[in-house]
């Protein structure tokens, strides 16, 4: 592990790892005892000496010191020890490597079936060592007689997980052994193997080594009784049938009984391995639980890869439930106190700041140190008793422990994290309350909202992470998605529907007001009033917050009277004309981004979100029931419209009864019916919602928030307001039910809309029951696929991820993995960062250039 | 006022960027959002999935998507005219000889008994005698057959039941006419007015032999299948290519270079490798980034049988240890020696 050294500098790496078996004599070697015990604590509850808690084995219980190296709970690592195996048994895990073995080599003289000229002739420079292996092994298979002794090859029969015949007689493990113990290095060098670190006869075990009790700690419950684990269960029931055989053997007993014994010891050891072997029942604990051996440790989610090592628990975190507060800038989080002051950064003490740390030292209340760090690594929590010494000590070399304060930066972090985004930092504001407070325009990369989302955060603790946290993590950093090259943090409803007031041509601010209103976004100067009797125009307003000198056309949803496209005109950080909306709100974002960069785009959005939201408060904004009831004229003609699909859909029944319905090419008559009808009522939904739009209009509040992308969507209108229309299962109508028919409220083999699922009923009226069934059989199914699809595509990202994540772009903009395997000459074929293109208009989206051959 | 920034600043992408991981989240973020639902091509019979499934199958690298599609272009001379595309389409869609004949069979006399429908071969303009020749080309020596007009009658004396019932499959199975495994073809129209061909299959081997083809504009979203005919270059497009369009028919926003990178990795070896334990992940050097995928036991037993090295040179092997990762600022390897006092 890289170990950092006392100035935190990570001085000594791992270079590589290696794997390798171990041989018999290698465990006798790193073996500090040898166990003959079956057994853990003795009546006292003091370890036995030779038992499976032998001390010289490390310890576990505090206060006492591990008899090999002295050290105590804390400081000893643990050490192997060994059991001698009375009789060889066959390791479960390699006995397919036996097996390989075994049939690749002769049966007398252990030599691999295939003679030095066959093999050298097989050797292709374009193979690699394991596809050559793989052609070696499956050649040899089907030599029937030694090519070097002639003796003919006998047939040999491998059954999971350790048993081994050949022709009708089973294979001891010591014949077996010492089979393999005759293979020459030569040969297995021909094989891909090591022979320096691993012989195949390694593979049957003849002593067994015993991981230290660290690795398996017993656990004391509340009446004092000791509760042993998993592994030690087995190691005891390992050594009390090794024991019994080799009194048994020792007592000249029969070999029948000798044999049993022998392979009840290799059940023992092969459950102790994996307990999910095949063809074996699974050892069980006492109360039917199977035991968790040693490939189940380290198997799956929650095995040790996966739950310990690739995610690790740490320190300096916390965890609440979020809340909005609009004035926090983007690059802030509400910290409440109670979590200040539990977290700590530590402070390096320097020359420069050796009064602010002593300030802490000496401080009993908010940002105060909590403890001190002596240059030799002693850790002192700072009390009354000690405080006055430890402020004449401390000096350059020291290090205090302080509590968060305002502008400290933590990481903030919302699962499920599937983006970059979902990890950024903040700067802190200590806030009362019991909650982490957001700014809601950054809700959206952290997928966040606030009916009881919970939120962590980090606090970094080096000054890497620190700087890494200030320099490249920062949220004002992040507006711009790596995804798509767009903003994607922005305003958000409110902030929207405000901007599209101010753009109004009848929305104007008396002084008071927009002195309130600058004020509150920290603008200070006053603008000169641009309407009559001296009032400021919603545009004046907005354009106070635009830099000085922009000069930009952006699109909008939003035309001229209600038209569905225009364009905002930005001309020398004046809004001229044009109407805000999501989208052109976000494109702004974008080009003070690119021109102006992050800051300023972070200070944008602070403020227009303050200004909008006042904007609003003041100004009046809302959606009531009178905006989703519809004229009398109006729902006169959603009536009719509602009808008409219907009308529409018999029509084609008719034709289809009386066979002058035309077949789509390549369905049959009746899909052709059912796709046609599927169309009718598809488009009534869309022809519904166009006549709600323009009936109901820009005046409409509900219609607006969804045209200027606040909140809602004009199906959302139509569904509320005209009809819900046709629902959906499996993308068809509904048919499942009773025998042709959905419900028994129609009579059998009935096409027409209304018993398939079409609705003509709208939130507002309610439904009736029949609608209601339908509604819910559609529902129902979008609520089952919902689960399906976040469970797939889960998988799915961590498939990317895995495949992906070793490759970055090197110094000469070459992609490659990490065995720098080339994956593309040039990053994405043009070497340009999506982050940095604005593609507005798509004038950046250059083609790519074929780069010329020299 | 901030100070304008230079608009012509360096758009290049920064050495060191995590680009892989960059790509996976941009490819699997939006994946939670995309809908199930399988989507209408214009003018195509079959309901060809999209999606979140879609994705699945390109990255798995199947063998034979859910549902294959050929678009089929016809060269100049054909393409303005429906009625001559419709020719074509026709004439491409496979016939068997079950769609043009009836079979009855006689099992105590062992015999076979077809009859050819006149009106279905005059249809698809096929020509009797050539229909037989083929039959009788598909059977075996020792079968006999006797034909008469529109009759054909097979016997195999010396075949037990069972073959006989496995040859009339066989025969029912036959290919007439049409090109193999091309099957509701339809015909529609693209944005540019040209007519053109969409099918079922991906036999675009075949279909390019034809002679009204135009074959430089043919194309199948059977990837595997232009892997095996035009090669590993052309597999990429073809992974960007259907990646690109089922991002955008979910409406996902995603750079293309996010796509082109995850397509050039799944062909960086010069086949297609799929994504997951069979492919890129069950391929890497690291036994530790392999055992802390999948299939954890079996990845380190056999690095203990090879005596294996790790050369921790990937991101989960050095999580795993607990040392900076190789990537962005982990690379960077410069130390400052704190003062001495």
């Amino acid at each position: 592990m890289a170990v950092p050294n006392k100035n935190g500098v990570l001085e000594k790496y791992v270079k590589k790892v290696k794997f390798t078996l171990f041989s018999p004599e290698m465990i006798r070697k790193m073996s500090v005892v040898k166990l003959v015990v079956p057994d853990t604590y003795n009546d006292d509850g003091y370890p036995i000496d030779g038992g499976f808690a032998d001390t010289r084995m490390g310890v576990i219980d505090p206060g006492l010191r591990c008899k090999t190296c002295g050290g105590s709970v804390r400081t000893c690592p643990g050490h192997f020890g060994a059991i001698e195996l009375i009789r060889p048994v066959i390791h479960p895990e390699f006995a397919p490597m036996i097996y390989m073995f075994m049939r690749s080599t002769c049966r007398n003289c252990r030599r691999v079936l295939m003679s030095k000229e066959d093999a050298d002739g097989l050797v292709d420079e374009l193979m690699t060592k394991d596809e050559l292996t793989a052609v070696i092994l499956s050649k040899v298979k089907k030599v029937k007689k030694c090519p070097f002794c002639e003796t003919e090859q006998t047939e040999l029969k491998f059954e999971k997980p350790t048993a081994f015949y050949e022709g009708e007689k089973m294979l001891l493990p010591t014949e077996i052994r010492d089979q393999l113990a005759k293979i020459s290095d030569d040969d297995l060098r021909l094989l891909n193997f090591d022979p320096e670190y691993s012989r195949p006869e390694w593979a049957v075990l003849t002593a067994l080594i015993v991981p230290p009790v660290s690795v398996r700690p017993s656990i004391t419950l509340e009446t004092g009784e000791r509760s042993e684990d998993d592994l030690t269960h087995k190691l005891v029931d390992i050594m009390r049938i090794n024991q019994r055989l080799e009194a048994n053997i020792n007592a000249g007993a029969p070999q029948l009984i000798i044999e049993d014994l022998w392979e009840l010891l290799q059940y023992h050891i092969t459950t102790y391995f994996n307990n999910e072997s095949s063809n074996i029942p699974p050892a069980r604990h006492r109360s039917g639980r199977p035991l968790k051996t040693l490939a189940q440790r380290l198997k799956g989610k929650e095995g040790r890869f996966r739950y310990n090592l690739s995610g690790k628990r740490v320190n300096f975190s916390a965890r609440t439930v979020v809340s909005p507060d609009g004035a926090l800038s983007i690059n802030q989080v509400g910290v409440p106190e109670y979590v200040a002051n539990e977290l700590t950064v530590p402070i390096h003490v320097t020359d420069w700041n050796l009064n602010e740390c002593k300030e802490a030292v000496k401080s009993l209340e908010h940002p105060k140190a909590v403890y001190a760090v002596t240059p030799d690594g002693k850790r002192r929590k700072i009390t009354d008793a000690n405080r006055e010494e430890i402020l004449t000590e401390l000096a350059f070399g020291w290090t205090i422990e302080r509590q968060l304060k305002d502008g400290d930066v933590v990481l903030f972090n919302r699962y499920p994290s599937l983006h970059r985004m979902s990890i950024m930092s903040h700067a802190i504001k200590i806030l009362p309350g019991k909650t982490f407070r957001v700014a809601p325009s950054v809700t959206t990369p952290y997928n966040a909202d606030f009916d009881g989302d919970e939120m962590n955060i980090h606090v970094p603790q080096r000054e890497e992470a620190r700087a890494e946290a200030e320099m490249l993590m920062m949220v004002q950093d992040q507006i711009i998605s790596p995804r798509h090259g767009h903003a994607i943090i922005g305003p958000t409803e409110d902030h929207i529907s405000g901007s599209f007031i101010l753009c109004k041509d009848e929305t104007e601010f008396s002084a008071e007001e927009t002195a309130d209103l600058l004020t509150l976004s920290g603008i200070y100067e006053m603008p000169k009033p641009d309407c009559k009797g001296g009032r400021y125009s919603g545009r004046l307003i907005f354009s106070q917050v635009l830099p000085d000198d922009l000069t930009a056309n952006v699109k909008s949803k939003i035309g001229k009277s209600g038209a569905s496209s225009g364009m905002v005109e930005i001309k020398n950080g004046k809004l001229v004309k044009g109407y805000l909306e999501k989208r052109s709100l976000n494109s702004i974002i974008e080009i003070i981004v690119s021109q102006y960069g992050a800051e300023r785009a972070k200070r944008f959005i602070d403020t227009l979100t303050r200004i909008a939201a006042y904007v609003i408060t003041v100004k009046g904004f809302s959606v009531s029931l009178q905006n989703y009831t519809p004229s009398k004229e109006m729902q006169k003609k959603i009536d009719e419209m509602a009808d008409k699909a219907d009308r529409e859909v018999n029509a084609y029944i008719m034709q289809y009864n009386n066979r002058t319905l035309e077949r789509d090419p390549g369905k049959t008559l009746r899909e052709t019916l059912e796709d046609k009808s599927m169309d009718a009522l598809g488009n009534i939904r869309e022809d519904l919602s166009k006549t709600l739009e323009s009936d109901l209009g820009l005046d409409n509040t509900a219609i607006v928030i969804a045209k200027i992308g606040a909140r809602g969507s004009l199906l959302n209108v139509t569904q509320m307001s005209g009809v819900i229309s046709q629902q959906v299962v499996r993308e068809k109508r509904l048919h499942r039910g009773y025998r042709k028919r959905v419900l028994s409220h129609f009579k059998p083999g009935d096409l027409s809309a209304k018993a398939h699922g079409y609705i003509t009923s709208n939130f507002m009226r309610g439904l009736n029951p029949i609608e209601y069934i339908f509604q819910s059989m559609s529902a129902r199914e979008s609520i089952v696929n919902t689960a399906i699809r976040t469970a797939r595509s889960g998988y799915m990202q961590r498939r990317f991820i895995n495949a992906l994540q070793d490759l970055s772009v090197h110094d000469d903009m070459t992609v490659r993995d990490a065995s720098g395997k080339l994956i593309q000459t040039v990053y994405g074929g043009d070497g340009k960062d999506p982050m940095k293109l604005r593609k507005v208009g798509e004038e950046l989206a250059t083609p790519v250039a074929v780069p010329e051959r020299e | 006022m901030a100070e304008k920034i230079d608009k012509k600043k360096d758009l290049k992408i920064t050495p060191g960027e995590a680009v892989g991981v960059m790509a996976a989240h941009s490819l699997g973020e939006p994946g939670t959002q995309m809908t199930m639902r399988t989507f209408h091509l214009p003018g195509v019979v079959e309901i060809v999935p999209t999606g979140l499934p879609r994705m699945i199958e390109i990255v798995d690298a199947k063998k034979i998507p859910k549902k294959p599609i050929v678009t089929i272009y016809l060269d100049k001379k054909h393409s303005k005219d429906e009625k001559k595309v419709k020719e074509v389409a026709r004439s491409i869609e496979e016939v068997l000889l079950n769609e043009v004949a009836s079979f009855v069979e006689n099992f105590s006399k062992k015999q076979i008994f077809i009859r050819l429908k006149k009106d279905a071969l005059d249809q698809m303009k096929l020509d009797m005698s050539e229909v037989k020749k083929r039959i009788q080309e598909e059977i075996s020596k020792d079968v006999d057959m006797k034909h008469q007009r529109d009759k054909v009658l097979i016997s195999g004396k010396k075949m037990p039941l069972r073959m006989l019932r496995k040859l009339t499959n066989k025969l029912k199975a036959l290919h007439v006419s049409g090109v193999k495994g091309i099957s509701k073809a339809v015909v529609t129209q693209d944005k540019d007015g040209e007519w053109l061909i969409m099918a079922g299959g991906w036999n675009l081997e075949d279909v390019l032999a034809r002679a009204e083809v135009d074959p430089k504009r043919c194309y199948t979203n059977n990837i595997m299948h232009v892997y095996d005919l035009f090669g590993v270059e052309a597999a990429r497009n073809a992974i960007v290519k259907e990646l690109e369009s089922v991002m955008s028919t979910q409406k996902a926003d995603v750079d293309i270079r996010h796509i082109r990178l995850l397509a050039d990795a799944m062909t960086a070896d010069g086949e297609i490798v799929s994504v997951g334990r069979h492919g890129l992940s069950g391929r890497k050097p690291s036994v530790l980034a392999r055992a802390a995928f999948e299939e954890t036991v079996k990845h380190i037993i056999n690095a203990a049988i090879h005596g294996e090295e790790d050369k921790l040179a990937g991101v989960t092997e050095n999580i795993l240890i607990g040392q900076p990762v190789p990537l962005g600022s982990g690379l960077v390897k410069l130390t400052m020696k704190a003062p001495k006092k």
